[in-house]
């Protein structure tokens, strides 16, 4: 190794004195890092902070539906819960923690020493906490935090009071944060994979997130286009979403959703990488069709350009527009009935054992499949007619959200934190924070499905005496899985004192990132791995 | 708003720590072990006829609400069908195959067959499943020719109804004892009121049997006119007029709600439809007429 | 590229500009949101945390160059920065794509729908009884007043021949560049960023003729709201793009740069040549048709 070069560029290397071979000293490693197991680290513990502030607005919300009457909080307070719970969950905890596992994972799963960017690595980190600093301090604004839904639809979300520019401009930086990481993985993955390494040598993680990063690229930018023209729409007058000046509300809505549905794919791609990691490692057995995999994750990414106004069935589409949406929605059916079939034929005459990891994952194949017939349903745009804006929504994207992504992460997290520690987690509080969250998790979305189909609106502070049982079940579980999750960070917290994990960590992982020590040492990979390790993938 | 924001969180959390000593002392106190002593099971073999609204999409009172509750009932058997077989494979495979059993795990990875298999069968039931979905929504857009026309107009949070071609017109909003009720700590008990949140003070009225055309437009946000009953749900847009019609074939009182997010009373602007007897019907209109 | 470093990857190790960035983003944002509800400090805290974002720009860029001309970077990095660029740009195409969807979704759905087509026949009747759907249309409501439509022909048409024609001098440069004529560089890098303050200067001019004599505005109901969108972040990517040119132009003068180290200039020709290429398509239908 060259240390004289290192030594050329002090002027840039500030406070950091030799770190080359360890990190730097005091909050300045984490104020001013360009490594990326350490900008991972943080993304993932900012993102199970969000996790938890959105959780708590999820807990007021449900302790307000626990029983029908207004008892704890009053209706435009129970808006400003429901619309930050969702954009904290979505863009704060999910999207995040994804990118801390990309960040962490890809570079060791391809045999790159870093991120291609790591500066503004660090800078797409560090938005982050600005954006969401800002989106939180609405709650403290005159007229409160948003309410008018995390899909901002005007004309309402015009009616929000001071907090409205400070939620357009923290859209922004979410979306600037977003498209800078995304730049970052696709450069890693297309420019710094280790000699050898062809596209479809990938592992299945590194596949879907560059698909994924694709589709944030594609959509962010859309996103911020249409929050800006909420903005000018407020201060400069302009008519994008007005019919007197010639606009349409309704514009706002295909171009919220050109950017939404994708989205949806955004949180969900990288959790079928995850699962595809996970379930050949316990099932001790390849991937099954791994080629097929990455097409089926392509036609998902290339399919959600085009299914948009299925959340729009009811704003009074033509004809024609109603049935085009419809049947592209129907089509993502098929690519990701492969995927769920190719995991089954994974585990298919496999010898699987059961660790925390697996248990997420099996849940998760389960959970989402649940989740992806109740949105099929929803495509059917006549009965969408009936389902729309009703708790038979809610309950179709919790489950593709919390047992779906949530899951997902949270079995990536057991099965790389070994890797990231060098340490064995508790298997057995494992387990019992897996049992508990997959109980509570059934108990507080199931009955959802029922309470839409009786016809109960979404986004409502009180309802009908007729939906008082299924909402009250509902609240004690996502109690129940609220305090699950402390069992979580409990576990988080005390993985350093477990047994240390061995290089492999599980039984013969395949894959680079298993051929590095546990925890993995601060720079790998600074030269390219050999062929020999490239060949024990696949 | 009232209060503060941040003084109604921390009350929020404060009221939340002392819920059940409170409850103790008021009526919430039934309610909430009425609720919770209330199992899942018990609840699914409750009343059938009251199960069948509780757990189900209503079948509605027009030809088009059937068939959408029919369409709903296909992709659903569909769904279990599918279901069914996937799971039952996954179930198998996670009995039989553990290592704990002793198997030792195959090495294959890929069958271009199975994938084709997996491929076509999922595409065939989709298209028998598009058909029929097909069919019924081009029957959906046609609200040619209809008996009556009544205008909806949405307003931040009541509606409005206009009965084309007559001087009916009038305000429709939540009824009184909701309105005693829905505020917050109001003391009265949600059950004791009848049909709390769902009913009106002046519910539109129509004739059985008539194709009504309704037109939706809103003076202020968008929100959504729903009612399950008739399979209806569009929403009211400030500036663009939106059709939907109905031919209800049963007399009676339907109910439901908006299903936009529109502020902060959202959730307080239910819709009430009476379908009366075409007779009853004139002689409402001849005595709401000319009444403005 | 070529320089010492050709086995490793550059790795940097700590900077401190991506947190000054934030900060910096954090007082622009907080600032031109209090602006915006009407407290005049935010306008102060919007300076000062654009400023922020300058003084973080110039450092950040400062360090990159200096660790390029100390030959740092090897032809890895030096990929990763193109195709870095290139998706860059691309979520750019995507932001405009966001404002010619509304155009088009306008002129194709929204006008013609308030004017009775399609299944909107009662919107028409109803509400906006006599509209009839034209284009350009400032909408039923007349919002705005009327007003007259800034025509293709005189600045637009002299604008997009300035914009052409920069597109031409800056490849002009690129092949002197290349083919080490340092004079004939720096002069058509200079005509290039000229052409380009002359284009934003014209553009100013338009505006100021559209509010003052033509009465057409941002208030002009969609069609203003969409020309004034397009045009307007159009202009502020060409004032842009004429910044980092002139920045090349300085460097080109320092004597950086050569045949086969380029990046930076090569990344600015792409963003002008984006620009040039969004502009036509503006054009075409804003102007034009
Ligand atoms: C991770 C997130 C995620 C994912 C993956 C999905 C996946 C899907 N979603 Fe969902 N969706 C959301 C998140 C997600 N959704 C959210 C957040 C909303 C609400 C937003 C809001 O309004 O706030 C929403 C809303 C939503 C709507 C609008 C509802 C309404 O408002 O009226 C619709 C309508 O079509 C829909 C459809 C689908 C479909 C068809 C899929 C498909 O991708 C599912 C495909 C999967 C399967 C079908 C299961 C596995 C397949 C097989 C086993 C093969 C065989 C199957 C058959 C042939 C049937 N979704
Ligand atoms: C990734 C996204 C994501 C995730 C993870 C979640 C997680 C949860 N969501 Fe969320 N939700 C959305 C995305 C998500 N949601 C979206 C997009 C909407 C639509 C918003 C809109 O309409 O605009 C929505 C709306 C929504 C509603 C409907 C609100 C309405 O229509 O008015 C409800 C109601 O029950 C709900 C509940 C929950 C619950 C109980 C969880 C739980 O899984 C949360 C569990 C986590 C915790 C609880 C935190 C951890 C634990 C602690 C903090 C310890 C302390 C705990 C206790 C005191 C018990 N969500
Ligand atoms: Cu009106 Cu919701
Ligand atoms: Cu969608």
């Amino acid at each position: 190794m060259n240390t004289s070069i290192i030594d050329a560029h002090g002027h840039d290397n500030d406070h950091s004195g030799d770190d080359h071979h360890g990190p730097a000293k005091g909050i300045g490693r984490w104020l001013y890092s360009t490594n990326h197991k350490d900008i991972g680290t943080m993304y993932l513990i900012f993102s199970l902070l969000m996790f938890f502030i959105g959780g708590t607005m999820a807990m007021v919300i449900r302790s307000e539906l626990a029983i029908p009457g207004l008892q704890f909080v009053h209706p435009e307070f129970f808006n400003q819960m429901t619309t930050m719970h969702a954009l904290i969950m979505v863009f704060g905890a999910v999207m995040p923690a994804f990118v801390g596992l990309a960040n962490w994972m890809i570079p060791l799963m391809i045999g790159a020493p870093d991120m291609a960017l790591p500066r503004m690595n660090n800078w797409s980190f560090w938005i982050l906490p600005v954006a969401f600093g800002i989106l939180l301090s609405t709650l403290f604004m005159p007229g409160g935090a948003p309410a008018g839904g995390w899909t901002m639809y005007p004309p309402l979300v015009l009616q929000t009071g001071d907090s409205f520019p400070f939620l357009i401009f923290s859209v922004h930086l979410m979306g600037l944060s977003s498209i800078m990481g995304a730049i970052n993985v696709i450069v890693t993955i297309i420019n710094m994979r280790a000699p050898n390494m062809s596209l479809l040598k990938m592992p299945m993680f590194v596949w879907t997130w560059l698909i994924t990063a694709y589709l944030l690229i594609a959509v962010m930018p859309v996103l911020a286009g249409a929050v800006t023209m909420l903005l000018t729409d407020q201060f400069f007058g302009t008519s994008f979403f007005l019919a007197a000046g010639g606009g349409d509300p309704v514009l706002f809505q295909h171009i919220f959703w050109f950017f939404g549905h994708p989205e949806v794919y955004i949180m969900i791609l990288p959790a079928f990488g995850v699962v595809s990691e996970i379930i050949p490692v316990f099932a001790r057995k390849p991937l099954f069709g791994h080629d097929s995999m990455v097409y089926a994750a392509s036609s998902i990414a290339f399919l959600s350009f085009i299914v948009w106004a299925h959340h729009m069935f009811t704003v009074g589409m033509p004809l024609t527009g109603q049935l085009f949406f419809m049947f592209t929605t129907m089509l993502i059916a098929v690519p990701t009935g492969v995927k769920v079939f190719n995991w089954v034929a994974t585990m298919w005459r496999g010898a699987m054992t059961f660790e925390t990891p697996m248990l997420f994952s099996l849940a998760f194949v389960f959970l989402f499949t649940i989740g992806g017939f109740s949105g099929l349903m929803l495509a059917i745009a006549p009965a969408d007619v009936q389902y729309h804006d009703t708790y038979f929504v809610v309950a179709h994207f919790h489950y593709v959200l919390v047992p779906g992504s949530v899951f997902a992460i949270m079995g990536a997290a057991y099965f790389w934190l070994p890797k990231w520690t060098g340490h064995m987690y508790n298997e057995a509080l494992g387990k019992v924070h897996f049992w508990t969250s997959a109980v509570f998790v059934n108990l507080t979305f199931f009955p959802m499905h029922f309470l839409g189909l009786a016809a109960m609106p979404r986004r409502i502070p009180d309802y009908s005496t007729q939906y008082a049982d299924f909402n009250t079940v509902a609240s004690i579980g996502a109690i129940g899985f609220g305090l699950s999750q402390l069992l979580f960070v409990w576990v988080l917290l005390t993985s350093k004192k477990g047994p240390k994990a061995t290089a492999e960590v599980w039984d013969q992982p395949q894959g680079l990132e298993w051929t590095v020590p546990s925890p993995a040492p601060y720079h790998t990979f600074e030269t390219p791995p050999s062929l020999s390790e490239m060949d024990s993938h696949h | 708003m009232t209060e503060p924001v941040s003084v109604q969180f921390l009350s929020v959390l404060e009221r939340l720590a002392c819920l059940s000593r409170r409850a103790a002392a008021s009526q919430v106190n039934n309610l909430m072990t009425r609720k919770l002593s209330l199992s899942l099971l018990g609840l699914i073999l409750a009343g059938t006829a009251n199960a069948e609204w509780a757990l189900n999409m209503p079948k509605g009172v027009t030809d088009l609400s059937l068939e959408t509750y029919n369409l709903h009932m296909m992709v659903f058997w569909w769904c279990v069908a599918i279901a069914v077989v996937v799971f039952g494979v996954m179930i198998v495979s996670l009995v039989k195959h553990r290592k704990s059993r002793g198997v030792v795990a195959a090495t294959f990875s890929h069958s271009t067959t199975a994938e084709v298999i997996w491929t076509t069968i999922p595409v065939i039931i989709l298209v028998l499943m598009a058909v029929p979905t097909a069919e019924t929504m081009v029957k959906l857009e046609d609200s040619r020719d209809p008996d009556l026309s009544i205008v909806i107009t949405a307003y931040q949070w009541k509606w409005h109804y206009k009965y084309q071609d007559t001087d009916v017109e009038f305000y429709s909003s939540l009824a009184r004892e909701s309105l005693g009720a829905r505020r917050k700590q109001s003391g009265i008990d949600p059950f004791s009121v009848e049909n709390y949140l769902r009913d009106v003070d002046n519910p539109m009225v129509i004739p059985r049997d008539a194709k009504v055309r309704l037109l939706f437009t809103s003076n202020d946000v968008i929100h959504s006119w729903w009612l399950p009953a008739f399979a209806i749900k569009k929403d009211a847009i400030p500036g663009i007029v939106n059709e939907a019609w109905f031919r209800a074939n049963e007399v009676g009182i339907y109910r439901g709600q908006c299903a936009e997010l529109c502020g902060k009373d959202h959730g307080y602007m239910p819709i009430v439809v009476e379908v009366i007897e075409p007779e009853a019907y004139a002689a409402w209109i001849a005595s709401h007429d000319g009444e403005r | 590229m070529s320089g010492t470093a050709n086995d490793r990857y550059y790795v940097p190790h700590g900077s401190h500009w991506p947190i000054v960035g934030s900060v910096g983003l954090l007082f622009l944002m907080v600032g031109v949101s209090s602006w915006l509800n009407g407290a005049d400090a935010g306008f102060y805290i919007m300076l000062g945390g654009f400023a922020v974002i300058v003084f973080m720009l110039v450092g950040w860029f400062s360090a990159v160059i200096g660790e390029s001309v100390n030959g740092l970077y090897n032809d890895q990095v030096d990929k990763s920065f193109r195709q870095g660029m290139f998706w860059f740009i691309f979520s750019e195409v995507m932001f405009f794509a966001a404002f010619f969807g509304a155009l088009f979704y306008a002129r194709n759905m929204s006008i013609p729908w308030l004017g009775g087509d399609s299944n909107n026949f009662f919107t028409n009747l109803l509400l906006w009884e006599g509209y009839e759907s034209t284009w350009p249309s400032n909408g039923p409501g007349n919002i705005g007043g009327d007003y007259e439509v800034m025509g293709p022909f005189g600045l637009p048409l002299i604008n997009t021949a300035l914009l052409l024609t920069s597109s031409v001098t800056i490849t002009i440069a690129h092949h002197a560049l290349i083919a080490g004529k340092r004079a004939q560089l720096s002069t058509f890098l200079a005509m290039t960023f000229i052409l380009g303050f002359v284009f934003v200067y014209l553009q100013g001019v338009e505006y100021v003729e559209a509010y003052e004599h033509l009465n057409l505005k941002m208030t002009s109901g969609i069609y203003g709201s969409t020309f004034f969108m397009l045009t307007g972040f159009h202009g502020m990517h060409v004032s842009i793009g004429a910044i980092m040119i002139t920045v090349i132009w300085f460097r080109v003068l320092k004597g950086h740069f050569s045949a086969g180290n380029h990046f930076a200039f090569e990344a600015v020709a792409w963003y002008w040549h984006f620009v040039d290429v969004v502009w036509v398509g503006l054009y075409v239908f804003v102007y034009w048709m």
